[in-house]
Formats: structure tokens, sequence, C-alpha cells
């Protein structure tokens, strides 16, 4: 239960980081963290505690097996997950620069040219 | 038919990783691959029209274990509006895109958004759907900021920031359906959620969805990024993106959850109603006193969303109709002014609309289809606006939500008024000096125009030869839970 409830607070954390910081980078870390947070909630899903990894071996027995292994679906998920994070970040960094080479600054009360 | 079904994705997937193989020289060959694979795509979309619906099984992995993908009538409906979108946005950008630099790299980022688009629509599995959201909308991101300029970084870097939010959420509501069920295929957790019932768990996930998915539709108060962003990107990507995207997303997505997969409760009709009338109502008064053209038509996409939401959250027949109807006419009108402003500030330069004035004289094609699409908006018969309009309007009055109905009809008044202002400082009035020496528009550009207009015309007057097949099929599918479980799972 107190893993859930950090993994909670990491969520929490990366939405504060995101509503509160006017620094543009602050806001990309604030993201990461969030992915970050729902990427561990869905490990924790398929964890077991004491469980083996999911891979059967000859000399293992079947149902002995699936009673200790961990759920590998969501370890699948979390890598496409992850990978899929790692493109939007590679995104909004790359955004992020060209905007500091325009705005010369990363702040964004200072970015406001879109208005009404 | 079956066996080709997955290449809506695979085809524009790999058009869009293969043209960017191509030489900037040979920018004519990449336009003919473009126009054929999207051409293939909408005939495919077309033979779907009717046909009994199947399901595929990618890598023959049955359910629940593998991806499922699913046709029936409501993808097929989307399938539709997508490519038909999707084709007329393409030969439009042809001529259009030579404002800006690298045009393969757009027709690729293009190709990127139709794949994730028509994969959101015909997949059957929620990690899925995950999955292909997040290729369509990452190519939006980029096609947003294409310009490079201050204001479309900006609107790009604030879409990408609230994009990132929705999809976490939505994959957390994703998460909780899982070690809830421990199933991700959509049928088999309708299954499983209709023989447990709704627990907190569920509404939990189903509130996620909600925000989620409301915020990549643009539904109010989760609309922030969409007049910043619409209005930012070229004008051939904001008709995609106010055309199709915030209903491939965004509706089509929230149709799917919360009818097929969750089930429909008073509860969710309530909210998806209340968030209707709150994007209905909102964007159209922040649409009145806008002058710049493109971001005067995004609030209206706010608001034209917040009918179908009505339509769809009224859950009876006739609304869950008025709502599906009014999807495919605002794919068509919206695109058509999207294209029409881009095609104003492809000939004189300014989206400003107190610059413009007495376009009719120089720009006689432009300026009709403005008017047509105008007039569609705004619900005048014989266009397909006011058909829509009146269906949803009636089945509010049938299911005695007069007071909604009142607003309804409050709202499409006061969407006339803002597109009287519209042509009254476009169209007519006089001829700026400056503008004396402006031309209509490209053969080609004006073709889709045209093409565009007969669409919005046709799409009103000729319900009666498509509208079983394509709409009333569809909304069938929609209220028939049962059936979609059966589609999967007859074999399990």
């Amino acid at each position: 239960m107190t893993i859930y409830l950090m993994c909670l607070l990491l969520f929490v954390m990366g939405l504060y980081c995101l509503v509160a910081k006017k620094h543009l980078i602050k806001k990309i870390i604030g993201i990461a963290i969030l992915g970050h947070a729902v990427n561990l909630f869905l490990i924790l899903v398929g964890y077991k505690e004491g469980g083996v990894p999911p891979i059967l071996f000859k000399d293992m027995n079947q149902e002995v097996f699936s009673q200790q292994s961990v759920d590998p679906l969501p370890q699948a998920l979390v890598l496409t997950s992850i990978v899929i994070g790692l493109g939007v970040l590679i995104m909004m960094v790359s955004i992020a620069l060209r905007l500091y080479e325009k705005y010369k600054t990363f702040d964004t009360s200072e970015i406001n040219r879109l208005k009404g | 038919m079956q066996q080709l079904y997955p290449l809506f994705v695979a085809i524009p997937l790999g058009v869009a990783f293969l043209v960017l193989l191509f030489p900037k020289s040979l920018t004519r060959v990449v336009e003919g691959i473009v126009a054929i694979s999207n051409s293939i795509l909408l005939i495919m979309a077309v033979i779907l029209i009717g046909h009994a619906p199947f399901s595929y099984f990618v890598g023959k992995w049955e359910p629940p274990l593998g991806i499922t993908l699913v046709s029936d009538s409501i993808s097929t409906l989307l399938l539709l509006v997508i490519n038909i979108v999707g084709i007329l946005s393409l030969l439009y950008s042809f001529k259009y895109m030579e404002m800006y630099t690298s045009k393969i790299r757009f027709y690729a980022l293009f190709m990127l958004m139709v794949a994730g688009m028509n994969g959101v629509v015909i997949t059957g599995d929620m990690f899925n759907l995950f999955v292909f959201l997040e290729i369509a909308t990452i190519a939006s991101y980029a096609l947003v900021g294409f310009g490079c300029e201050h204001e479309e970084l900006e609107a790009s870097f604030k879409y990408m920031i609230l994009g990132c939010v929705s999809s976490t959420f939505i994959l957390l509501g994703i998460a909780i359906l899982y070690s809830t069920f421990g199933t991700l295929n959509m049928a088999d957790l309708a299954n499983s959620i209709s023989v447990n019932g709704i627990n907190k768990a569920v509404l939990f996930a189903e509130a996620l969805f909600i925000m989620g998915f409301g915020l990549k539709g643009a539904m109010v108060p989760f609309h922030a990024w969409l007049p910043d962003a619409h209005p930012s990107a070229p004008a051939p990507i904001s008709a995609m993106l106010s055309g199709v995207l915030i209903k491939a997303c965004g509706i089509y997505a929230i149709i799917r959850v919360s009818y097929h997969v969750i089930g429909m409760t008073p509860l969710i009709h309530i909210i998806l109603m209340s968030l209707g009338v709150l994007s209905m109502v909102v964007g159209v008064l922040l649409a009145v006193g806008q002058w710049d053209f493109k971001r005067l038509l995004a609030y209206h996409s706010i608001s034209q969303m917040g009918y179908v939401m009505v339509g769809i959250g009224l859950g009876t027949p006739l609304g869950i109709l008025g709502g599906l109807f009014h999807l495919l006419n605002h794919a068509f009108f919206k695109s058509l002014l999207f294209l029409c402003s881009g095609a104003i500030e492809y000939s004189i330069g300014t989206r400003n609309l107190k610059e413009m004035g007495g376009l009719f004289k120089r720009m006689p094609v432009t300026s009709g289809a403005c008017s047509i699409a105008s007039l569609s908006i705004s619900g005048i018969p014989p266009f397909n606006g006011f058909w829509s309009k009146l269906i949803i309007i009636i089945a509010l009055v049938q299911a005695e939500y007069y007071a909604i109905a009142a607003i309804t009809v409050c709202v499409s008044f006061l969407t006339l008024v803002s597109f009287i202002k519209v042509q009254r400082y476009s169209i007519f009035g006089d001829l700026p000096e400056k503008f004396k020496k402006s031309k209509e528009v490209p053969v080609l550009m004006g073709a889709v125009l045209i093409i565009f207009s007969i669409l919005c015309l046709v799409t009103g007057v000729l319900y009666p030869f498509f509208g079983d097949t394509v709409l009333e099929m569809a909304r069938d599918t929609i209220m028939d839970q049962h059936k979609y479980i059966q589609l999967v799972t007859h074999l399990m």
C-alpha cells in the first residue's frame, strides 16, 4: 500500500511541477516525472511480492510457475510507453530550444504573443 | 476486404517513412505517391460502406490475447470522414505548401497523422488505441509548429504540454482498467464490466478517460490549447485538425469507451451533456469578438463539437443520429472554412478581418465557397448544418430538455451573427486599394474548395440516399453494446 501512495506522491509532484513552474525546461521535467509515475503504477499492477521473472524454463513446474511469476504484460506496455515518452520528450526539448532562439528566454510569462 | 483491413494503418505508415528517402528534386514524385496512397485509402473506406461488421486478429492471435481490429459502421463512418478530408486537404496543400520549405517532411508528417487517426478508429484494444492516439497527436504537434515562427512554436509547445497531460491521464485510466479486470481487449473488458457491474475503479477510469479524450476533443473546460494551435498550423493542417483530429481522437474515443467498453449510466449521460452545453455556449461567446479569421473559426470548432456532444450525451436514437450527422457535416464545412481562410491568406497575405473587404470581385470561387460554408455552419437550409442541428433540437425537445433546446437555438443564432460579420468584412464591402491586384487561387486549390462546397450541399439534400447505410447503421452500432461484444468474442 505504501508503495502505491509513493507512486501517487510522484504523480502529484509531476503535476505540481507542471502547473507551478514557469521555466520551460522545468515544465518538461514535470511531464517526464508525470510519465514515470504512470509507468511505475503500471509495473506495480503486474508485480507480486517474491515473484520470479516470467520466463519458463524446461525444469519448472507450470502450475507453480504461473502462481509465482509476475505479470509480463504490463512490462511490455511500459516499454512501449517509455519509447513514446522518449519521442515526446525529444520533440518538446527541440521546440523549447527553438523557442529560446526566437524569444531569448525560457520564461513562459514572457512567451505570450498569443492572446484572445 | 477482411484480409486487407490492416492496410488502413500500414499504407500511410509505410508511405510516411518511404517519402523521407526521396531527395528534394523529386518532390513531384512524392506528391504522386501520397496522392495515390490516400486515394487507395479512400476507395477502401468507400468499399466498407454497408459491409457486414467483422473483426481481424493481428498475427492470428485470438482475443483476448492478441490485438483485434474491429470494423463496424461507426468506424466506417469515421474512416470515410478522415480519408475524404485527408485527400482533399492533401490536394490543396500541393500548391499551398509552396509558401514553406521542406515539403517532403510535411507529407511524411501528414501521412503519419492519417495513419494514427485510421489506427485509432479501427483498433479494438485499449492500449493500441493509446499508441495510435500518440502517433496522431505527436505528428500534429510537429505540424502545428511547422512554420517555426514565434506564434507557431508557442502554440505548438502549449498544445504539446496539454496533450501530454491528457495522454498520461488516458494511460493511467487504461492501467486502472487493466489492474481491475486483467485484460485490455475492449470487447473482453466490456464483457467483464457488464458482468461485474460498474464499481468505483471503473468510474475513476471513466473520469480519467473523459478528461483525457475531452482534452483531445477540446471540450470546455479543456479547450485552452485549441484556439492557439488550430490557427497557427498551415491551412490544410488546420482543416485536418479541426475537421478530423478532434473527432477521431476526442469524440470517437469518448463514444467507443463510454458506450461500448464501460456502458452508459445516467451519470455519464449527464456529464457528457453538460460538457456539450458548456462547450457550445462558451465557444460561441468567445468566437463572436474575434477579428483573426482562423481564430474565430477555431472557437467555432469548440462550439460545434458541443453540439455533437449534446447529441451523443443525450443517448436517445434521434439524439445520437443528430450528433453523428453533425460530426460528418462539421468535418466538411469547417474544413472548407479553414481552406477558404488559407486561400485568402495565400492571395492577400492577411488573416485580419478588418484589413479585408470586397474580395468577391477579385476571388469569386473562394468567396462563393466561403459563403456556402458560412451558411452551412450557421444552419441555413438547404445546407447540411441546418438538418443536423434540426435533428439535435428535435431530439432534445422529444426528451423534454426544453431549456437545452432553447440554448441550442440561441447558440445557432449567435453563430449566424458571427458569420454575418465574417461575410460583411471579408467578402462584401469595399475593396482596399492595396488588394486591387490580388488574384484568384490556383486551379487545384479552387477545385478542392468547389468539391467541399458540393459536399456541403449534397450531404444535406441527399440524406435519404446515404442516411440509412452510413449514419443510421452507425447509430444502431453505438446503441447495441451486446452486439459489439459478440462481434469480437464469438470465437471465445
